[in-house]
């Protein structure tokens, strides 16, 4: 009976979040961007300060190239460098920031000794910490490896081994380079997960495929109520192939999937952001009550509903991870524990707004996102609010506790409506051994688990405190109820002697 | 228990007879829920339930219901309480509970049931004794416990559905004078019947809007033409 209600009271609670959605696409002050929200424990949206704020965006007339860009589909950054990968002209440019001001340093389009010498429609590039570049030449059917000076080095092509379907061709879309020179290609039509590579070129196999998800439905329905004609004009059951990955610092994957339904999205099925190990298996945290899936309302019926299409992903290196999202030009922020740090963006012509969202990366905290369409970078750097976040989770991560609640008690200067921020303050109050406060600051957080733990540690004090009161009342209570269970027995006892009495 | 022992306590108390007995059919629940076989029959049969005290329990009921949406520890509310509109969620148990009531009493004749609609009613209210018994100290609990200790207040929760569930279902069985099997085939149509009575509802307040639209509409014409 309980149950129900909570469901229905739950289905109104998202009807409410999303009709309140309708009103937080338009931005404030010319950028839609600045209209930066995140999603409270009600999964009602909340507005709040800008993280980030557009500080460029280079197109191709700022960067002085005779033939603008077209189409680029990736980016990648090492150190003050940004690698573009400019698939419409097969060619990759690399650029230098230089006090905020980036210029191209060379166009890389063909590798000294290698066989074709030029790309066809390369789809990214990767570069290693000596200097080697590494390009996923997708139309050539290879990946190419090159050394500082463009000189071929060695090249990963199609696996010869019987784990790899030979009638497949190679076509490697995305690529990401470990510390120790192993090289991870997601390529297309292949859906048993990543094909990796050693440094000496040699192939080892798939990692992190898929899991082939079956609805019982379509099971029940493709095996007794289709015929075999039927079946082998439908889809088969699949894994699906994953849209791009990044490597972090430990060596840990980051890939996104878009290729799910949205009904996968409710018990968290599609998993569209996940961090594989080296086996493969997912390991992300998820400990907000929502799964980490970009946006949780969209407004049905508008040209740009459905669920998020995370495009690109990047990780900082304090493990915070930023998603790209296709479907509405929006940027995710989430923190390690899976929670959501901050939202922005949308997809139209104005600075800040993009019309193909396809590749973002990251130089230190400054966002660089690509977009395919508009043939633009935009540049993010972040804003006190933002730095503060980041500052606050930074302590956290290092132990430094106290210090990350002042920060937050900052951040809240900014944003009362910031659940991590209660959340952090509340942490730290309970290691001083405040419980009672930070009881408070969970609850405003709506943080279960850690006020249930805050309010354990209260509860014991007070028990502590007062076990002598306690004791008392206790000796009383049971002193009353014999003395009275006494009494009662006493006058049924004379009631049954005078009735004995009488009867006689 | 036998009959005998309430029969000799009707004596009238501090405020007067009619009062001692709407306080014994009151203290009857506790016979009722305990003991639900036995209880239920003598509930109707032997006079033992009134309906003031029905009444009462129907009132606890939604009263317990609103206690533990509002005083509930938030470590256990699940609902936003921010949205919750009492009436509403008054409204949402009492009505189905009423329909249910009905649809079992108009078919309690198909099924030749013996119950008249007081007692069905009489026994339903008296079912829910348990949910508002348990459900009570449950809100004082959940200020006691944490977050870890959830599964004391969820198990408890459950019961409380559960033992109301099963009152009802050997309540309606012994108003009737049914057997289980019969009762619950019973129950299903209870159900169907319901929704019947729901239709007709619908049905019914449509077409006197349309009416009412109807004649409303007339006399805009003729005040329309007259002026």
């Amino acid at each position: 009976m309980k149950r129900t209600h909570r469901l229905l009271l739950l289905c109104m609670a998202l009807l409410l979040a999303a009709s309140s959605f309708t009103g937080a696409l338009a931005g404030e002050d010319g950028y839609s961007t600045s209209y930066t929200y995140n999603y409270d424990y009600w999964s009602d949206l909340r507005e709040s300060p800008d993280a980030y704020r557009v500080e460029q965006v280079i197109y191709s007339a700022d960067l002085a190239l005779e033939t603008p860009m077209n189409k680029p589909q990736s980016l990648f950054v090492r150190g003050n460098m940004l690698y573009v990968c400019d698939t419409g002209n097969n060619r990759i440019l690399e650029l230098k920031r230089e006090n905020n001001v980036f210029s191209v340093t060379r166009i890389i389009d063909t590798v000294k000794g290698a066989s074709p010498e030029t790309f066809s429609n390369p789809g990214d590039v990767a570069v290693d910490e000596a200097g080697n570049i590494y390009v996923a030449d997708t139309n050539n059917n290879r990946v190419v490896m090159m050394d500082a000076e463009q000189n071929f080095v060695r090249e990963y092509t199609k696996p010869d081994d019987t784990t790899f379907d030979q009638n497949l061709g190679f076509l490697p879309r995305r690529i990401a380079v470990d510390s120790s020179g192993r090289v991870f290609v997601l390529a297309t039509n292949v859906n048993k997960g990543l094909v990796k590579f050693e440094a000496d070129g040699s192939f080892t196999g798939f990692i992190g495929a898929n899991p082939v998800t079956v609805n019982m439905w379509d099971y029940i329905w493709k095996t007794f109520f289709t015929t075999k004609e039927q079946r082998s004009q439908q889809a088969s059951f699949v894994p699906t192939e994953y849209e791009n990955i990044y490597i972090d610092d430990e060596g840990f994957i980051y890939a996104t999937n878009i290729n799910f339904s949205e009904y996968d999205l409710l018990y968290d099925n599609a998993k569209p952001i996940r961090r594989l190990n080296s086996i493969g298996n997912d390991i992300l945290i998820k400990n907000d009550r929502y799964p980490p899936i970009g946006d949780l309302y969209w407004v049905e019926g508008s040209a740009d509903k459905g669920p998020s299409k995370l495009k690109d992903i990047t990780v900082l290196d304090n493990d915070i991870y930023i998603v790209f999202d296709r479907t509405r030009g929006r940027i995710f922020g989430y923190d390690p524990q899976g929670i959501m740090l901050w939202a922005f963006g949308s997809k139209d012509n104005s600075e800040g707004a993009f019309l193909g969202p396809i590749s973002l990366e990251h130089m230190g905290t400054d966002l660089l996102a690509l977009d395919e369409f508009g043939c633009s970078i935009t540049v993010f750097t972040t804003t006190e609010y933002g730095d503060l976040i980041y500052q606050a989770s930074d302590q956290y991560l290092r132990g430094d506790y106290d210090g990350s609640a002042e920060t937050w008690y900052e951040v809240l200067r900014l944003n009362a409506n910031y659940n991590l921020a209660y959340v952090g303050i509340g942490r730290a109050l309970m290691r001083q051994e405040r419980f009672e406060e930070a009881m408070e600051y969970f609850k405003m957080a709506y943080d279960h688990e850690n006020y249930g733990r805050a309010y354990r540690y209260f509860r014991k004090e007070q028990v502590e405190d007062n076990i002598w009161a306690i004791a008392v009342v206790l000796i009383a209570v049971i002193a009353v109820w014999l003395t009275v269970r006494g009494v009662k027995g006493m006058k049924e006892e004379v009631a049954a002697y005078e009735r004995r009495q009488v009867s006689r | 228990m036998s009959a005998g022992k309430y029969q000799g306590k009707r004596k009238g108390g501090l405020f007067g007879r009619g009062f001692q007995d709407y306080c014994d059919s009151l203290k009857y629940a506790m016979h009722v829920i305990f003991r639900p076989f036995d209880g239920f029959w003598d509930l109707v049969h032997e006079k033992r339930g009134s309906l003031a005290a029905a009444h009462t329990y129907l009132f606890l009921f939604l009263l317990t219901y609103i206690l533990s949406l509002m005083c509930t520890n938030f470590q256990f509310v699940t609902a936003p309480i921010q949205y919750i509109n009492i009436y509403e969620q008054c409204a949402s148990l009492l009505i189905p509970f009423l329909i249910l009531c009905l649809s079992n009493w108009c078919l309690s004749t198909l099924f030749d049931g013996k119950g008249r609609f007081p007692d069905i009613y009489m026994a339903m209210c008296y079912a829910l004794v348990p949910y508002i018994l348990i459900q009570l100290p449950m809100v004082l609990l959940s200020h006691m416990i944490s977050y870890d200790e959830a599964a004391y207040y969820n198990v408890l929760g459950t019961i409380s559905v559960i033992w109301p569930l099963f009152l009802a279902f050997v309540g309606l069985m012994q108003v009737h004078d049914y057997s289980p099997g019969k009762n619950l085939i019973f129950l299903v149509a209870t159900v169907f019947g319901a929704l019947v009575i729901l239709f007709l509802i619908l049905v019914f307040f449509s077409l006197l809007s349309d009416a009412a639209a109807y004649f409303i509409s007339l006399y805009r014409e003729i005040a329309f033409r007259l002026y």
